[in-house]
């Protein structure tokens, strides 16, 4: 058994212009260990579907349809005190800003000992000597000063190293990592995607990568599962949705990337932009947009079906006349 | 025309007016100010009596309760004064001043404060520095105190006779001038924020002057929280203008505002006629209420935090 | 200044470059307050967010700046249009020195120059149409003789960065991330100008959308004929966009040479750890070993070379004498002691002579060079 199963999730938004669905009948699992990576511009839902796994989405949003279980128990429907006990012990979290994730009032110290002793039966000694442990584990030099320091006295990338302590300390099977990179400098990202990678690995704990940076997808997923308008296009080993994308977003997405080498005349461009969520178009969410778009594509909405390794939301894939 | 009809359609349509509708009280408080302003507005229409026509006064119908009470006179409906004046009316003339020096202060205030905060955050250096330090003055004082201070230089000023005359824009001058640090220190702050956005750069860019930049750029997007702090305003204003004429210093009886007529009616509050002090009193707090539940929501709509 | 000379003596008669910047400086003061000055002694703190820097752009060429965050490539950017005063140094825009002029400024000259800003949601007025946020440079500089003429130009425009001309009427925030910043390219080109400076123009739109931008640019520099200053942190954008690159650490220009160059034969150790950052597509790289350290505090650089303490390279000169810009290999400029003295290991970027990035797991420090592309200087 997979160790998180999402099946057909859907979140809703109402508003007073009629219900937004910012997550489509989203299903997809993660193995024990496993990194995968959710990839999509902004829109695409992945955000929301990483903080609905958490059970993080902000009222009035809610999930209006599916299940998410973890172990085999669902987790979508739990509340207060049950939700805690998830939340932090069996998932940690990992945010954009480290700044957000960090109380400024308190030392590094402070933070990380209150969240070991939440989740683990130690004695305050014990969680402090833990926490120094835990920092030299995610490379902070002298562990043992900066300890008992504020989070301001940290760099961007040393703080974000904390991040990563706070979340992987409760020792949980799976961490949800919202653009842990996004916010830091290019020679920083490197580090701390290696760093993530090499701790979860070590303690065979699975990652959700959520990402729009398909370069921080190719450094470190598994699988890959990319997102358009709230719906899954694509989901497969990285190799293949990198290197063969099936569906035509990812196709070209893969094309509009710069990349280093000889210098192209022009870039492979996807028309338009993505839908708002208010009018997202009848039949495939990227009709407007597809290079290899017919008729079907305006009327019927594609099913995730099995296509190599991993499966494909296109009406190309799913048996019918191209 | 049609500009407006579509304006009005989208402004009904619009996110401001829908959390409107959805806050009871406020729609509650809202008619209340509106019913307030139009009968104030509309006093000597509306009004039952004249109160300030001697010559219809009758001393015979002097001290009588209200309608409901025993030995009352349907006519007066609140009752009336020593001098026969009726309550009722007295209120609505009171409102009209009270209103006027507390709009008008408002408004003086307001475009003191969103000119030199706008001017002083632009600019900046010694000119805002100079701005800020009045304005600091003449916050690390209650602001009571500073208008009767303003009150008091400016009564010195004018010549005796013309004391009673001038009341009235002694009182708007003197709580205006007093009020504007709030409206300064705020937009002096969203002016800086506002400056440094990209927007700005980018008219700089153009070749677009200083004064149009402040006008056409940065003004409209500073003017938020101005609304906010003017509605919340006009209840203190109204509040400080009865409090001076509470104290003597405001409207004088021949032209009572709401606070000239609490204090005066507050010489007889224990000698029976409470009718005389208790209504003015509550249409002022009623009020000043009302404001300030229409300020609070307007902050909450206006802020996106909080939506 | 040996590299602005031998650049001089390259130039063909008669092609002036169309910018010229030397020796240009911009110190902020973090100032204290008062009474921490007074009871304290404390010290006005400076920071040097562009210390002394060379470069000049060819007509119809783009420059690109490049560099993380505190490297002080927006405030050139910035210091270049005016928008902030310069501390020291000369800003030559088409043989008149700028360097004490506003923005907007002289404005027969400014009406050539125009921006390109970062953050297509901050860069238009949320409270104006966007016919009147394009209009606004044609009114400034009196560009159309009236109303009409104005309206046909906003839907010219408009049409030209790929919009509808019936979308002027609407407001920035009925628009998506790139059709905004298509808004501000339109805005910046009414002035037809000669000169554009991009500051990170693509950063905050999505990859799709980014190409769509990247691809306009291209266009419009080949159709229009336009320079670029074009500021980015993304080297694969950059070696879209870029005839020459100047890699910028903490102030200073640490390396200046042609794009290929840069890719092809990097000389500085800063400059061969960014292209080591850049994520591989073809995965062929993974789990290879990032390079440690962060950039310091600008607040309070570290003494001579400001990069030797991420340097593996570095030195005892290193640690106390800033190291010069001087001319190395094929046309490139590099301020770096470790390859001025011919101690670095030359290296080869992989990509760019053809081929794909090399697949043994070795990356760019220390790689060793073919001997044709051996240093010169």
């Amino acid at each position: 058994m997979a160790l998180l199963e999402v099946d057909r999730l859907r979140v809703e938004f109402p508003t007073r212009n009629g219900t937004l669905t910012a997550v489509d009948d989203v299903s997809f699992t993660v193995e024990e260990g496993e990194v995968l990576g959710l990839v999509g511009e902004s829109g695409a839902g992945k955000s929301m579907t990483g903080a609905a796994i958490i059970g993080l989405i902000e009222p009035p949003g809610h999930i209006a349809g599916g299940e998410i279980r973890l172990d085999g128990g669902r987790i979508d429907a739990l509340r207060g005190e049950a939700l805690r006990k998830v939340r932090g012990k069996q998932i940690g979290a990992i945010f954009q800003d480290p700044l957000t994730s960090l109380n400024p009032l308190f030392t590094v110290g402070d933070q990380l000992v209150e969240t070991i002793r939440t989740h683990l039966p130690l004695s305050v000694a014990e969680a402090r000597r833990r926490a120094v442990d835990w920092l030299a584990e995610v490379g902070i030099p002298a562990p043992d000063k900066r300890i008992d320091q504020y989070p301001h006295q940290f760099s961007g990338g040393m703080r974000q190293r904390v991040v990563i302590a706070l979340a992987l300390c409760a020792e949980p099977r799976l961490i949800i990592a919202d653009e842990p990179t996004t916010a830091l400098d290019v020679s920083v990202q490197a580090q701390i995607i290696a760093l993530l990678k090499k701790l979860c690995r070590e303690r065979n704990a699975a990652v959700i990568l959520v990402t729009h940076d398909m370069g921080v997808i190719a450094e470190t997923a598994d699988r890959v599962a990319v997102m358009y308008a709230g719906r899954l296009a694509e989901i497969g080993p990285v190799k293949q949705v990198l290197e063969k994308p099936n569906h035509p977003y990812t196709a070209g997405l893969m094309g509009s990337i710069p990349r280093i080498g000889p210098r192209p005349e022009r870039l492979i461009q996807i028309a338009g932009s993505m839908p708002r969520l208010s009018d997202i178009p009848a039949g495939c969410a990227f009709n407007p947009r597809c290079t290899r778009v017919f008729a079907d594509c305006h009327v019927h909405r594609p099913r995730l079906a099995a296509s190599g390794d991993g499966a494909v939301a296109c009406l190309h894939y799913e048996g019918a006349r191209p | 025309m049609a500009t407006l009809a579509a304006r009005l359609r989208s402004f009904t349509a619009g996110d401001l007016f829908y959390s409107f509708r959805r806050s009871r009280t406020t729609v509650l408080a809202t008619t209340v100010l509106a019913l307030m302003m139009l009968g104030a507005l509309l006093a000597p229409l509306v009004a039952p009596h004249d109160p300030f026509d001697i010559a219809s006064l009758s001393l015979l119908d002097s001290e009588l309760p209200p309608a409901w009470m025993e030995g009352s006179n349907p006519a007066y409906w609140l009752g009336t004064d020593t001098q026969a004046r009726d309550v009722f009316s007295s209120i609505l003339y009171g409102l009209r001043i009270s209103l006027f020096v507390g709009a008008a202060s408002v408004l003086l205030a307001a475009v003191l404060g969103v000119f030199l905060g706008l001017v002083g955050g632009y600019f900046g250096g010694l000119l805002d520095a100079v701005i800020m330090r009045v304005a600091d003055v003449l916050l690390s004082f209650p602001a009571i105190l500073v208008a009767l201070l303003i009150n008091g230089v400016l009564r010195g000023i004018l010549p005796a006779g013309q004391q009673e005359s001038a009341a009235l824009i002694v009182l708007v001058l003197s709580i205006g001038l007093t009020n504007w640090v709030q409206y300064a220190r705020t937009v002096r702050g969203s002016t800086l924020v506002e400056r440094q956005r990209e927007y700005v750069q980018a008219a700089r860019t153009i070749g677009v002057g200083s004064l149009r930049i402040m006008r056409a750029h940065i003004l409209p997007n500073v003017l938020g929280p101005v609304l906010v702090i003017a509605t919340i305003n006009l209840g203190m204003a109204v509040l400080t203008e009865a409090t001076l004429s509470f104290l003597g210093v405001g409207m004088p009886a021949t032209m009572p505002s709401l606070g000239t007529l609490i204090r005066v009616g507050n010489e007889y509050l224990f000698s029976g006629i409470w009718w005389v002090v208790i209504f003015p009193s509550a249409t002022l707090a009623i009020l000043v209420l009302a404001v300030n539940l229409l300020g609070d929501w307007l902050r909450d709509a206006l802020n996106p935090k909080l939506r | 200044m040996t590299r602005t000379m031998s650049l001089a003596a390259r130039r063909p008669a008669g092609t002036a470059p169309l910018l010229e910047v030397s020796d240009l400086r911009k110190h902020f003061a973090l100032p204290r307050p008062f009474l921490n000055r007074v009871l304290q002694a404390e010290q006005h703190q400076l920071v040097r967010a562009v210390d002394g820097i060379d470069f000049t752009i060819e007509r119809g060429k783009t420059l690109s700046l490049v560099g993380e965050s505190g490297c002080g490539k927006s405030t050139v950017a910035k210091l270049v249009m005016g928008l902030i005063g310069t501390t020291s140094g000369r800003i030559v825009f088409d043989g008149v020195d700028l360097s004490h002029a506003p923005a907007g400024a002289p404005a027969k000259l400014r009406r050539r120059m125009q921006m390109i800003f970062q953050d297509p949601y901050a860069s238009l007025n949320p409270r104006w149409r966007v016919r009147d946020i394009i209009a606004e440079p044609l009114q400034t500089y009196r560009l159309c003789a009236s109303r009409a003429e104005e309206t046909r130009e906003v839907d010219r425009l408009l049409e030209f960065v790929g919009l509808n001309a019936k979308d002027g009427d609407k407001f920035p925030h009925e628009f998506s991330g790139g059709q905004r910043q298509r808004i501000s390219i339109a805005r910046a080109i009414s002035t037809k100008p000669d000169f554009l400076v991009c500051d990170e123009p693509t950063s905050a739109l999505d990859v799709s959308v980014q190409a769509q931008i990247l691809n306009l640019m291209r266009e419009m520099q080949r159709e229009l004929g336009l320079t670029y200053l074009f500021i980015s942190h993304d080297l694969a954008v950059v070696n879209f966009m870029a005839d020459w690159i100047g890699v910028m650490y903490l102030g200073r220009l640490v390396e200046l040479a042609p794009a290929e160059t840069v890719f092809a034969s990097p000389q500085h150790p800063y400059t061969r750890l960014l292209l080591d950052t850049i994520p591989d597509l073809t995965m062929a790289r993974r789990g290879r070993e990032p390079v440690a350290g962060e950039v310091p505090n600008p607040i309070d650089p570290p003494p001579g070379c400001h990069f030797h303490p991420r340097c593996p390279f570095a030195e005892s000169r290193c640690r106390s004498e800033p190291p010069q810009l001087r001319e190395t290999v094929l046309g490139a400029s590099t301020a770096c002691h470790a390859v001025e003295e011919g101690r670095l290991p030359p290296a080869v970027a992989s990509g760019f002579a053809g081929g794909a990035i090399p697949t043994d797991g070795a990356h760019l420090l220390g790689k060793i060079a073919p001997p044709d592309q051996q240093l010169v200087g």
